[in-house]
């Protein structure tokens, strides 16, 4: 099983991007995913940027660097920036919206089809095969089971070099939309948002109105309340037939997750319950662990 | 414009050709209907005389197969595209490319609409379902200012259809895993959002309260009009402060932008709700036509009337309307 580092989902100034990247350079990572995928706004990394520090993690780590874009494009300017992002010619790239897929496919360049495509079906995995997918991330409402089957089908129709990466640890993104709702909890306009996003390293937590974390605001992108965490549940992603473990970054704490899931992977023993939820794992709502339930 | 209108039953389809839609959309009865409810949607019977009918009128008849398929149940979507083209529907609107892709290769002559649930929002992936599926239509995701439909439809490598009255989604319509993060059932698998079985009405000592699988939604004080639980439209608590931190319970209402959206190019016009009352789409289509037509008269002189727009507020989610993303500062 390889170990897959996700891209930042939030917003941090470039010094504390580096300084993270310089830190999980040194982890036993297969692969790390670089990029901004959330918002258009959020420069502190221009792409020259973003390629510069894949470069320096080339060179540093013994990881595939890849790169990600934008989930949901709106504007013209970001389309311009994803074709460039596409046609980069240094990094394997992840398409997180079908603009990606088509711009890959039309430069007949293979890549990572991300969370936000949707592939839920073998049939699905075979279209996107064909402009060119080699590995995909499953939606993270999938479950085990279906993931599967997806796998299954899509061998039945000859595809077998398609690897399958699972959203393993991390808040989840669940939604995407054109209303900033970081800026909206602050009462600034979305066009005057003062990049209010970069105060909250992991995101605003939403409560309930009886304090339960619900979800979890990233400037437009909704993430689960509850981070995710499938290290308890390592058996049955093997035997799914699932070759990455995505680790999406969190502000602390995150060379305790990657060194705990390379210790599961190295044979040792799996906790038999985590902090986090694994609901979507084992077919249920995603916000449920599954030992609440008593599903193990 | 052409006016697209909603139909989960036959009463409903009648009302909404009667009233001058130039369109209407239905679905299945089964999970491959992103308005999948009980008692909901036209059998085979309803459905042949509804093609009858409205091809005899000169009207369309369009089929949403708009969920997208688990590997488990991927033969009955096939059915589904294979019903829809037995019926000699006008189009068939999907969002999944496998589903598309099948009903390209195996019914050349069904014209394919993209769904909004296949979450299009830019000219590269337009391009993509239509190079690779030949897609003659897409409906936009309700997440495009207006500026932004303009710059898509002037590049689009197809015709435009966009949402103009409804339900808000404010998310990214194909892209929201909300509601199965909460209930387990999702708009993408099950075509369901907020499902009625998982929501639960109490009088507690705080007031009416809602719950979704017993997640606090919202509360209401006693003089407080009380709305349907959907997800995003709750009331949470961000920072101490308990707002709609998402989105208040509205509806989109577009009566306003028939000049513009006219002028950007857009081909139709969509109008949300298979799920509700023959009555409602009878009085949204009603408007709509009256509005449509008076533009077409007089396009210079177009305005939208009161009378429209009380119309239309009375109809919507807690009787108020909003341009959403069209606007700007919605954003």
């Amino acid at each position: 099983m390889k170990l897959s580092l996700g891209p930042v989902l939030f917003y941090w100034e470039r010094r504390t991007l580096l300084d993270f990247y310089a830190q999980m350079a040194e982890q036993p990572l297969d692969a790390i995913t670089i990029g901004e995928t959330v918002c258009s706004k959020r420069r502190a990394m221009s792409l020259d940027n973003w390629l510069g520090l894949g470069r320096e993690l080339q060179q540093q780590s013994g990881a595939q660097i890849l790169i990600s874009g934008l989930a949901l494009i709106e504007a013209a300017s970001e389309l311009s920036s994803l074709r460039r992002l596409c046609a980069n010619g240094e990094l394997r790239v992840e398409a997180s919206d079908m603009g990606a897929v088509q711009i890959l496919g039309s430069l007949g360049v293979e890549f990572v089809g991300g969370p936000a495509l949707n592939v839920y079906n073998g049939h699905t995995l075979a279209e996107l095969h064909a402009a060119g997918l080699r590995r995909w991330v499953p939606p993270v409402e999938c479950s085990g089971e279906q993931i599967h089957a997806v796998i299954e089908q899509a061998r039945e129709l000859g595809i077998n070099d398609v690897e399958t990466e699972v959203f393993a640890y991390g808040h989840m993104p669940l939604a995407y939309s054109a209303r900033c709702f970081t800026a909206r909890a602050e009462n600034r306009p979305k066009d005057d948002c003062q990049f209010c996003c970069l105060n909250y390293p992991e995101g605003m937590s939403m409560l309930s109105q009886e304090g339960m974390p619900l979800f979890t605001l990233n400037g437009i992108q909704t993430m689960s309340g509850e981070a995710s965490n499938l290290l308890a549940d390592y058996a049955s992603l093997r035997d799914c037939g699932v070759d990455l473990l995505r680790l999406s970054p969190r502000a602390e704490g995150m060379v305790d997750v990657v060194q705990a899931f390379d210790r599961v992977r190295k044979g040792a023993t799996p906790p038999l319950a985590v902090t986090g939820c694994n609901g979507y794992w084992h077919g249920r709502p995603g916000m449920l662990r599954s030992d609440e339930v008593n599903l193990c | 414009m052409q006016l697209v209108c909603p139909a989960g039953s036959l009463p409903a389809l009648k009302s909404a050709l009667r009233e001058g839609a130039d369109a209407i959309y239905v679905g299945f009865r089964d999970d491959t209907n992103a308005r999948h409810f009980a008692g909901l949607n036209l059998d085979d019977r309803q459905l042949r005389q509804g093609v009858e009918l409205i091809h005899s009128a000169g009207k369309q008849l369009y089929v949403a197969v708009n969920t997208y398929p688990g590997a488990a149940g991927w033969a009955r979507w096939q059915r589904a595209v294979d019903h829809a083209a037995d019926l000699g529907v006008d189009a068939l609107i999907a969002a999944d490319c496998a589903v598309l892709g099948y009903a390209a290769r195996r019914h050349p002559n069904l014209a394919l609409h993209l769904s909004v649930q296949g979450s299009a929002t830019n000219v590269a992936a337009l391009a993509f379902y239509h190079e690779r599926y030949g897609i003659r239509r897409a409906v936009l995701p309700r997440v495009l200012s207006l500026a932004q439909v303009r710059q898509v439809a002037a590049n689009s490598p197809v015709p435009i259809e966009v949402f103009a009255f409804g339900s808000l989604c404010i998310m990214a319509e194909g892209r929201c895993h909300l509601s199965s993060y909460v209930t387990g059932e999702s708009p993408n698998l099950c075509g369901v959002c907020s499902p009625a079985k998982a929501v639960r009405w109490s009088e507690e000592p705080e007031g009416l309260t809602s719950r979704l699988n017993d997640v606090l939604i919202d509360r209401y004080a006693p003089d407080e009009p009380a709305g349907y639980p959907t997800l995003c439209k709750g009331r949470f608590v961000v920072n101490g402060e308990r707002f709609h931190a998402l989105e208040e319970p509205t509806s989109l209402n577009t009566i306003d932008l028939i000049p513009q959206l006219a002028e950007i190019g857009v081909a139709a016009v969509k109008i949300e709700g298979r799920q509700r009352s023959p009555a409602y789409v009878e009085q949204v289509t009603r408007v709509w036509r009256q509005a449509l037509d008076s533009w077409q008269r007089a396009p210079q002189n177009y305005r939208a009337l009161t009378q429209w727009q009380d119309a239309l507020d009375k109809l919507s989610e807690g009787h108020q309307t909003t341009l959403g993303a069209y606007h700007r500062s919605w954003q």
